[in-house]
Protein backbone atom coordinates (compact mmCIF):
# COMPACT_ATOMS: atom_id res chain seq x y z
CA UNK A 1 0.00 0.00 0.00
CA UNK A 2 1.28 3.49 -0.88
CA UNK A 3 0.94 5.83 2.12
CA UNK A 4 1.62 9.56 1.76
CA UNK A 5 2.10 11.42 5.02
CA UNK A 6 2.14 15.21 4.99
CA UNK A 7 3.68 16.68 8.11
CA UNK A 8 6.28 14.63 9.95
CA UNK A 9 6.14 16.04 13.45
CA UNK A 10 5.93 13.81 16.51
CA UNK A 11 2.77 12.15 15.23
CA UNK A 12 3.49 11.96 11.52
CA UNK A 13 7.02 10.62 11.90
CA UNK A 14 5.95 7.81 14.23
CA UNK A 15 3.09 6.83 11.94
CA UNK A 16 5.53 6.90 8.99
CA UNK A 17 8.03 4.60 10.73
CA UNK A 18 5.44 2.05 11.76
CA UNK A 19 3.82 2.03 8.30
CA UNK A 20 7.25 1.47 6.73
CA UNK A 21 8.12 -1.38 9.06
CA UNK A 22 4.72 -2.91 8.34
CA UNK A 23 5.89 -3.23 4.75
CA UNK A 24 4.06 -0.31 3.13
CA UNK A 25 5.53 2.14 0.65
CA UNK A 26 5.79 5.36 2.65
CA UNK A 27 6.37 8.85 1.29
CA UNK A 28 6.71 11.81 3.63
CA UNK A 29 6.24 15.47 2.65
CA UNK A 30 7.32 18.22 5.04
CA UNK A 31 8.46 21.79 4.50
CA UNK A 32 11.14 21.48 7.17
CA UNK A 33 14.24 19.43 6.23
CA UNK A 34 14.77 18.83 9.95
CA UNK A 35 11.80 16.50 10.01
CA UNK A 36 13.86 14.10 7.91
CA UNK A 37 16.17 13.69 10.91
CA UNK A 38 13.19 13.15 13.18
CA UNK A 39 12.06 10.31 10.90
CA UNK A 40 15.32 8.48 11.49
CA UNK A 41 15.20 8.67 15.29
CA UNK A 42 15.56 5.14 16.66
CA UNK A 43 16.32 3.65 13.24
CA UNK A 44 19.56 1.80 12.54
CA UNK A 45 19.63 2.87 8.87
CA UNK A 46 18.76 6.05 7.01
CA UNK A 47 15.12 6.62 6.07
CA UNK A 48 15.96 6.07 2.40
CA UNK A 49 18.00 2.90 3.06
CA UNK A 50 14.97 1.54 4.85
CA UNK A 51 12.96 2.19 1.69
CA UNK A 52 11.25 5.43 2.72
CA UNK A 53 10.69 8.44 0.49
CA UNK A 54 11.06 12.05 1.63
CA UNK A 55 10.22 15.32 -0.11
CA UNK A 56 10.83 18.85 1.16
CA UNK A 57 7.99 21.13 0.16
CA UNK A 58 4.75 22.82 1.11
CA UNK A 59 1.59 20.77 1.07
CA UNK A 60 -0.39 23.34 -0.92
CA UNK A 61 2.10 23.28 -3.81
CA UNK A 62 1.09 21.04 -6.69
CA UNK A 63 4.72 20.29 -7.59
CA UNK A 64 5.54 19.14 -4.07
CA UNK A 65 2.44 16.95 -3.87
CA UNK A 66 3.22 15.35 -7.22
CA UNK A 67 6.86 14.79 -6.33
CA UNK A 68 5.77 13.11 -3.13
CA UNK A 69 3.60 10.77 -5.21
CA UNK A 70 0.05 11.94 -4.51
CA UNK A 71 -1.13 10.54 -7.84
CA UNK A 72 -0.20 7.01 -6.78
CA UNK A 73 -1.15 7.35 -3.11
CA UNK A 74 -3.73 4.96 -1.72
CA UNK A 75 -3.71 6.50 1.75
CA UNK A 76 -3.23 10.21 2.46
CA UNK A 77 -2.52 11.36 6.00
CA UNK A 78 -2.64 15.10 6.79
CA UNK A 79 -0.72 15.56 10.03
CA UNK A 80 0.89 18.99 9.88
CA UNK A 81 0.68 21.19 12.97
CA UNK A 82 -2.06 23.33 11.41
CA UNK A 83 -5.73 22.33 11.40
CA UNK A 84 -6.49 24.64 8.51
CA UNK A 85 -3.69 23.32 6.35
CA UNK A 86 -4.69 19.73 7.17
CA UNK A 87 -8.35 20.28 6.35
CA UNK A 88 -7.52 22.04 3.10
CA UNK A 89 -4.99 19.52 1.78
CA UNK A 90 -7.15 16.59 2.84
CA UNK A 91 -9.99 17.92 0.71
CA UNK A 92 -7.59 18.50 -2.18
CA UNK A 93 -6.34 14.91 -1.87
CA UNK A 94 -9.89 13.58 -1.71
CA UNK A 95 -11.59 15.67 -4.38
CA UNK A 96 -8.82 16.53 -6.84
CA UNK A 97 -6.44 13.59 -6.64
CA UNK A 98 -9.16 11.14 -5.64
CA UNK A 99 -6.98 9.34 -3.10
CA UNK A 100 -9.13 6.41 -1.88
CA UNK A 101 -8.44 6.88 1.86
CA UNK A 102 -7.82 10.29 3.41
CA UNK A 103 -7.20 10.70 7.13
CA UNK A 104 -6.82 14.16 8.64
CA UNK A 105 -5.69 15.33 12.06
CA UNK A 106 -7.83 18.13 13.46
CA UNK A 107 -7.05 19.47 16.92
CA UNK A 108 -10.28 21.48 17.16
CA UNK A 109 -13.05 19.04 18.23
CA UNK A 110 -15.87 21.18 16.83
CA UNK A 111 -14.48 21.25 13.33
CA UNK A 112 -13.30 17.65 13.54
CA UNK A 113 -16.93 16.70 14.16
CA UNK A 114 -18.35 18.85 11.37
CA UNK A 115 -15.85 17.77 8.74
CA UNK A 116 -16.42 14.14 9.75
CA UNK A 117 -20.08 14.66 8.93
CA UNK A 118 -18.97 16.01 5.54
CA UNK A 119 -17.21 12.73 4.78
CA UNK A 120 -13.63 13.29 5.93
CA UNK A 121 -12.03 10.73 8.23
CA UNK A 122 -10.85 12.95 11.07
CA UNK A 123 -8.61 12.12 14.01
CA UNK A 124 -8.99 14.52 16.93
CA UNK A 125 -6.31 14.13 19.64
CA UNK A 126 -7.96 16.87 21.69
CA UNK A 127 -11.19 14.91 21.87
CA UNK A 128 -9.27 11.86 23.11
CA UNK A 129 -7.55 13.98 25.76
CA UNK A 130 -10.90 15.41 26.89
CA UNK A 131 -12.40 11.94 27.26
CA UNK A 132 -9.35 10.61 29.14
CA UNK A 133 -9.42 13.55 31.55
CA UNK A 134 -13.16 13.17 32.03
CA UNK A 135 -12.92 9.48 32.84
CA UNK A 136 -9.89 10.07 35.10
CA UNK A 137 -11.82 12.74 37.03
CA UNK A 138 -14.89 10.50 37.23
CA UNK A 139 -12.77 7.63 38.48
CA UNK A 140 -11.14 9.76 41.17
CA UNK A 141 -14.53 11.12 42.22
CA UNK A 142 -15.87 7.57 42.34
CA UNK A 143 -13.00 6.42 44.53
CA UNK A 144 -13.44 9.42 46.86
CA UNK A 145 -17.14 8.88 47.46
CA UNK A 146 -16.71 5.17 48.04
CA UNK B 1 -26.96 44.08 4.97
CA UNK B 2 -25.06 42.22 7.73
CA UNK B 3 -21.44 41.51 6.78
CA UNK B 4 -18.85 39.46 8.64
CA UNK B 5 -15.23 40.12 7.72
CA UNK B 6 -12.48 37.75 8.86
CA UNK B 7 -9.05 39.34 9.08
CA UNK B 8 -8.31 42.88 10.27
CA UNK B 9 -5.31 43.66 8.09
CA UNK B 10 -5.27 46.66 5.76
CA UNK B 11 -7.81 45.04 3.45
CA UNK B 12 -10.22 43.91 6.15
CA UNK B 13 -10.09 47.08 8.22
CA UNK B 14 -10.66 49.34 5.23
CA UNK B 15 -13.45 47.13 3.93
CA UNK B 16 -15.14 47.31 7.34
CA UNK B 17 -14.77 51.09 7.42
CA UNK B 18 -16.24 51.50 3.91
CA UNK B 19 -19.10 49.10 4.48
CA UNK B 20 -20.04 50.78 7.77
CA UNK B 21 -19.90 54.21 6.09
CA UNK B 22 -22.35 52.89 3.48
CA UNK B 23 -24.79 51.98 6.25
CA UNK B 24 -24.15 48.25 6.59
CA UNK B 25 -23.90 46.36 9.84
CA UNK B 26 -20.40 44.90 10.07
CA UNK B 27 -18.49 42.59 12.39
CA UNK B 28 -14.76 42.35 11.81
CA UNK B 29 -12.95 39.39 13.40
CA UNK B 30 -9.26 39.74 14.21
CA UNK B 31 -7.14 37.07 15.90
CA UNK B 32 -4.15 39.17 16.90
CA UNK B 33 -4.81 40.76 20.28
CA UNK B 34 -2.81 43.95 19.82
CA UNK B 35 -4.12 44.47 16.30
CA UNK B 36 -7.63 43.96 17.65
CA UNK B 37 -7.11 46.59 20.37
CA UNK B 38 -5.87 49.10 17.78
CA UNK B 39 -8.88 48.54 15.52
CA UNK B 40 -11.27 48.54 18.47
CA UNK B 41 -10.38 52.17 19.26
CA UNK B 42 -11.95 53.13 15.94
CA UNK B 43 -14.58 50.48 15.21
CA UNK B 44 -15.57 49.79 18.84
CA UNK B 45 -18.18 47.02 19.04
CA UNK B 46 -17.91 46.30 15.31
CA UNK B 47 -14.68 44.35 15.85
CA UNK B 48 -14.37 41.10 17.78
CA UNK B 49 -11.29 39.29 19.03
CA UNK B 50 -10.91 35.66 17.95
CA UNK B 51 -9.85 33.08 15.39
CA UNK B 52 -12.49 33.12 12.66
CA UNK B 53 -11.69 29.54 11.67
CA UNK B 54 -13.27 28.41 14.96
CA UNK B 55 -16.98 27.71 14.82
CA UNK B 56 -17.85 29.36 18.15
CA UNK B 57 -16.11 32.56 17.07
CA UNK B 58 -18.13 32.67 13.85
CA UNK B 59 -21.31 31.91 15.80
CA UNK B 60 -20.56 34.60 18.38
CA UNK B 61 -20.23 37.05 15.51
CA UNK B 62 -23.66 35.97 14.27
CA UNK B 63 -22.70 34.00 11.18
CA UNK B 64 -26.19 32.44 11.11
CA UNK B 65 -27.78 35.74 10.16
CA UNK B 66 -24.95 37.12 7.98
CA UNK B 67 -25.85 38.11 4.42
CA UNK B 68 -22.23 38.15 3.34
CA UNK B 69 -19.03 36.59 4.71
CA UNK B 70 -15.68 37.94 3.54
CA UNK B 71 -12.41 36.16 4.41
CA UNK B 72 -9.38 38.37 3.86
CA UNK B 73 -6.73 37.04 6.23
CA UNK B 74 -3.16 36.62 5.02
CA UNK B 75 -3.54 32.85 5.01
CA UNK B 76 -5.20 31.08 2.09
CA UNK B 77 -6.12 27.94 4.02
CA UNK B 78 -7.87 30.07 6.63
CA UNK B 79 -9.77 32.05 4.00
CA UNK B 80 -10.79 28.89 2.22
CA UNK B 81 -12.10 27.15 5.33
CA UNK B 82 -13.85 30.23 6.74
CA UNK B 83 -15.75 30.65 3.48
CA UNK B 84 -16.44 26.92 3.20
CA UNK B 85 -17.99 26.82 6.68
CA UNK B 86 -19.91 30.06 6.12
CA UNK B 87 -21.37 28.65 2.92
CA UNK B 88 -21.89 24.98 3.73
CA UNK B 89 -22.44 24.91 7.49
CA UNK B 90 -24.15 28.25 8.08
CA UNK B 91 -25.72 28.56 4.61
CA UNK B 92 -24.50 32.12 4.22
CA UNK B 93 -25.82 33.26 0.85
CA UNK B 94 -22.78 35.13 -0.36
CA UNK B 95 -19.09 34.72 0.31
CA UNK B 96 -15.95 36.44 -0.94
CA UNK B 97 -12.48 35.00 -0.37
CA UNK B 98 -9.11 36.60 -0.78
CA UNK B 99 -6.43 34.54 -2.52
CA UNK B 100 -2.97 35.54 -1.30
CA UNK B 101 -0.98 33.16 -3.47
CA UNK B 102 -2.44 33.02 -7.01
CA UNK B 103 -1.23 29.43 -7.29
CA UNK B 104 -3.89 28.51 -4.75
CA UNK B 105 -6.73 29.84 -6.90
CA UNK B 106 -7.40 26.36 -8.30
CA UNK B 107 -8.03 25.02 -4.79
CA UNK B 108 -10.64 27.70 -4.11
CA UNK B 109 -12.38 26.70 -7.33
CA UNK B 110 -12.09 23.00 -6.49
CA UNK B 111 -13.90 23.54 -3.20
CA UNK B 112 -16.51 25.85 -4.70
CA UNK B 113 -15.30 29.02 -3.00
CA UNK B 114 -16.31 31.78 -5.41
CA UNK B 115 -15.61 34.57 -5.97
CA UNK B 116 -11.97 34.30 -4.95
CA UNK B 117 -10.13 37.58 -5.36
CA UNK B 118 -6.39 37.74 -5.92
CA UNK B 119 -4.53 41.07 -5.92
CA UNK B 120 -1.94 39.61 -8.30
CA UNK B 121 -4.62 38.62 -10.79
CA UNK B 122 -6.28 42.04 -10.50
CA UNK B 123 -3.00 43.80 -11.23
CA UNK B 124 -2.35 41.52 -14.20
CA UNK B 125 -5.84 42.35 -15.44
CA UNK B 126 -5.06 46.05 -15.09
CA UNK B 127 -1.81 45.62 -17.00
CA UNK B 128 -3.71 43.90 -19.80
CA UNK B 129 -6.10 46.83 -19.89
CA UNK B 130 -3.47 49.57 -19.63
CA UNK B 131 -1.04 48.11 -22.16
CA UNK B 132 -2.88 47.82 -25.48
CA UNK B 133 -0.01 45.94 -27.12
CA UNK B 134 -1.02 43.00 -24.98
CA UNK B 135 -3.65 42.35 -27.64
CA UNK B 136 -6.67 41.04 -25.83
CA UNK B 137 -8.46 42.39 -22.77
CA UNK B 138 -10.82 40.41 -20.59
CA UNK B 139 -13.78 42.63 -19.80
CA UNK B 140 -15.93 40.12 -17.98
CA UNK B 141 -15.56 36.53 -16.90
CA UNK B 142 -18.78 34.68 -16.18
CA UNK B 143 -17.19 31.63 -14.63
CA UNK B 144 -20.34 29.81 -13.69
CA UNK B 145 -21.90 30.44 -17.10
CA UNK B 146 -18.64 29.49 -18.86
CA UNK B 147 -18.64 32.68 -20.93
CA UNK B 148 -16.36 35.64 -21.21
CA UNK B 149 -16.50 39.00 -22.91
CA UNK B 150 -13.23 40.24 -24.36
CA UNK B 151 -12.01 43.27 -26.22
CA UNK B 152 -9.37 43.13 -28.92
CA UNK B 153 -7.88 45.88 -31.03
CA UNK B 154 -7.66 45.35 -34.80
CA UNK B 155 -4.05 45.93 -35.88
CA UNK B 156 -2.91 47.41 -39.20
CA UNK B 157 -1.73 44.05 -40.44
CA UNK B 158 -4.50 42.06 -38.80
CA UNK B 159 -6.23 39.45 -40.97
CA UNK B 160 -9.56 40.97 -39.86
CA UNK B 161 -8.87 44.48 -41.23
CA UNK B 162 -11.01 45.08 -44.31
CA UNK B 163 -13.14 41.95 -43.79
CA UNK B 164 -16.90 41.97 -43.42
CA UNK B 165 -18.20 40.64 -40.10
CA UNK B 166 -20.03 37.81 -41.87
CA UNK B 167 -16.80 36.72 -43.59
CA UNK B 168 -14.82 36.40 -40.36
CA UNK B 169 -13.91 32.73 -39.91
CA UNK B 170 -14.72 32.74 -36.19
CA UNK B 171 -14.47 29.50 -34.25
CA UNK B 172 -17.64 27.89 -32.87
CA UNK B 173 -18.45 29.58 -29.57
CA UNK B 174 -17.31 33.10 -30.53
CA UNK B 175 -19.59 35.99 -31.48
CA UNK B 176 -18.85 39.64 -32.30
CA UNK B 177 -21.21 41.76 -30.22
CA UNK B 178 -19.94 45.29 -30.75
CA UNK B 179 -17.41 47.49 -32.56
CA UNK B 180 -15.84 50.61 -31.09
CA UNK B 181 -14.72 53.07 -33.77
CA UNK B 182 -13.41 56.57 -33.06
CA UNK B 183 -14.82 56.51 -29.57
CA UNK B 184 -18.30 55.33 -30.60
CA UNK B 185 -19.69 51.90 -30.14
CA UNK B 186 -22.24 50.17 -32.36
CA UNK B 187 -23.64 46.74 -32.99
CA UNK B 188 -22.36 45.59 -36.38
CA UNK B 189 -24.40 43.89 -39.08
CA UNK B 190 -23.15 41.03 -41.22
CA UNK B 191 -21.97 43.39 -43.95
CA UNK B 192 -20.20 45.86 -41.63
CA UNK B 193 -16.54 46.09 -42.65
CA UNK B 194 -14.02 45.80 -39.82
CA UNK B 195 -11.30 48.47 -40.01
CA UNK B 196 -7.81 48.65 -38.61
CA UNK B 197 -7.95 50.55 -35.31
CA UNK B 198 -11.43 49.25 -34.41
CA UNK B 199 -11.89 47.70 -31.01
CA UNK B 200 -13.97 44.56 -31.26
CA UNK B 201 -15.99 43.14 -28.38
CA UNK B 202 -16.66 39.43 -28.51
CA UNK B 203 -18.43 36.95 -26.31
CA UNK B 204 -16.50 33.69 -26.11
CA UNK B 205 -16.44 30.25 -24.64
CA UNK B 206 -13.34 30.08 -22.45
CA UNK B 207 -10.22 28.81 -24.18
CA UNK B 208 -10.77 30.52 -27.53
CA UNK B 209 -8.56 33.55 -26.72
CA UNK B 210 -5.60 32.42 -28.79
CA UNK B 211 -7.70 31.75 -31.87
CA UNK B 212 -9.33 35.18 -31.55
CA UNK B 213 -6.04 36.98 -30.97
CA UNK B 214 -4.64 35.34 -34.10
CA UNK B 215 -7.44 36.83 -36.20
CA UNK B 216 -7.57 40.35 -34.79
CA UNK B 217 -4.36 41.42 -33.09
CA UNK B 218 -1.54 43.19 -34.98
CA UNK B 219 0.54 40.73 -36.95
CA UNK B 220 -2.04 38.16 -36.05
CA UNK B 221 -0.30 37.27 -32.80
CA UNK B 222 -0.15 38.22 -29.18
CA UNK B 223 2.53 40.86 -29.06
CA UNK B 224 3.15 40.89 -25.31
Amino acid sequence: MFVLIVGAGRVGSQVARSALSAGHTVSVLDEDPLSHERLEVGMSTTWEEAGGLFTVGHAMEVDALREAGIEEAEVFIASTDGDNTNLTIAQIAQRHYEVPSVIVRVMDPARAAWYREQGLQTVCPTQHAIEMFQSAVAEIAGTGSA
Amino acid sequence: MYVIIAGGGKVGWNLARELIAKGNEVTLIESNRSRYLTIEQELEHAVQYGDATELWVLERAGIQRADLAIAVTGDDEDNLLICQMAKEKYLCERIIARVNNPRNRAWFELLGIQPAVSATDLILRLIEHEVPSYGLVHLLDLRDEQLEIIEVEVGDTSPAAGKRVQDMPLPEGALIISLLRQGRGFVPKGDTVIEAGDEVLLVLDPGLEDAITAQFAPNGRMTA
